[in-house]
């Protein structure tokens, strides 16, 4: 078996005008069986994507920002949000749903999978990920 | 370790080009293309900036696409350097990772 | 080196699959390995055999087949994305109740995990999209 890879996905778009935001989270459901290291940068529009209160009735699409929740499920515990990325939209993490994972080197305590960071960090984690998918 | 990073939006049309060298780090390769070859005119409301970063990543641009857009190399920011596509492979081949900005 | 390809936009409408199929002609021709394209988002729409071009334009899903033919790159259009823009081969058609299939040769259909076998297999991933 090859060595663990890094990978992240970047997600650098708004829900629903297009369909990138949902078929990238198709991507990382099926990632996350793989074993392998996965992480998810939310930059630019890419951090309305987890924005709380999407209600979709009206325009007759899947609201499909539960889903997001689902990913703790699958231990993917590393969502990285830009913070310049929300301050430039006028949003802070209060404003962001809850993603939550069990930590079982933490006797399975629930901690968040998402992490508000700099662009400098975002930076690092995108300079350090071996296969970057850009949504 | 490094990074090519590919650009294929005008900047005068999305931040692309500004996400991307926001976030590129010191040694890493910019590959403007498609319509992304407009980020590496001279003489626009972007050049300055470009140019700026220019100074920590090393900027590309698509000849093909250029060409295709009717920019001569005698219209681009000094500095950014002409490839053709086999050029592209190889910036691909030199960087460990290519990350494209959408 | 082995690369691998992402196109994540439709023909003609966009420059990516054009681009993408610049890129790993050049690639093959430099020695490098592309095993494997995968077709996603409107990529898919590549895939069609029922796509017409006016004869003075370039055929892009027939260029993809005859690379695909001559240096075994194989081309994997993603099931999920296929099924909801109505390219379906004929094991998918028949499964589904459909009275056709439209998926051109050298293109299968195949799931999201290929994707990642990808990204895995491969020293590198070069993304074309919107």
């Amino acid at each position: 078996m090859a060595k663990t890879k890094k990978f992240l996905y970047v997600n650098r778009k708004a829900p629903y005008g297009t369909i990138y935001a949902l078929e990238s989270l198709e991507v990382v459901l099926i990632g996350a069986a793989f074993e392998q290291d996965v992480a998810l940068a939310f930059v630019d529009d890419g951090v309305f994507q987890l924005a709380k209160g999407q209600n979709t009735d009206g325009i007759g699409v899947k609201n499909f920002s539960p889903t997001f929740r689902a990913l703790g499920d699958y231990d993917v515990q590393k969502l990285f949000v830009e913070r310049e990325s929300l301050e430039e939209r006028g949003l802070s993490e209060a404003d962001l749903i809850e993603v939550v994972y069990e930590d079982e080197d933490d006797d399975w305590a629930e901690k968040s999978a998402i992490h508000v960071v700099g662009r400098a960090e975002i930076a690092d984690i995108m300079a350090d990920a071996d296969v970057v998918l850009s949504f | 370790m490094s990074t090519l990073h590919t650009v294929n939006k005008s900047p005068f049309a999305t931040q692309a080009l500004l996400s991307c060298l926001n976030h590129a780090k010191a040694g890493d390769a910019v590959l403007m293309i498609e319509d992304g070859v407009y980020g590496g005119l001279s003489g626009t409301g972007m050049s300055e900036i470009v140019t700026e970063f220019g100074k920590a990543v090393t900027l590309y641009i698509l000849a093909p696409d250029a060409a295709a857009r009717g920019i001569g190399t005698n219209r681009l920011i000094d500095g950014v350097e002409g490839v053709d596509y086999t050029g592209f492979v190889e910036l691909v081949a030199k960087h460990d990772r290519t990350q494209s900005w959408l | 080196m082995k690369i691998g390809v992402l196109i994540s936009e439709g023909p003609y409408t966009h420059q990516a699959a054009d681009s993408a199929y610049k890129f790993v002609s050049a690639a093959l021709a430099a020695g490098h390995e592309v095993p494997r394209v995968f077709f996603y988002h409107d990529g898919v729409n590549v895939a069609t055999r029922l796509s017409l071009p006016p004869q003075d334009e370039r055929h892009i899903q027939q260029n993809w087949t005859a690379l695909a033919k001559e240096h075994e790159v194989d081309l994997v259009v993603c099931v999920a994305a296929a099924q909801r823009r109505g390219l379906l081969d004929e094991g998918e058609a028949n499964r589904n109740g459909k009275d056709a299939n439209n998926i051109a040769e050298g293109f299968r259909i195949s799931g999201l995990g290929q994707l990642i076998e990808m990204g895995i297999q491969t020293d590198r991933l070069v993304t074309f999209g919107d």
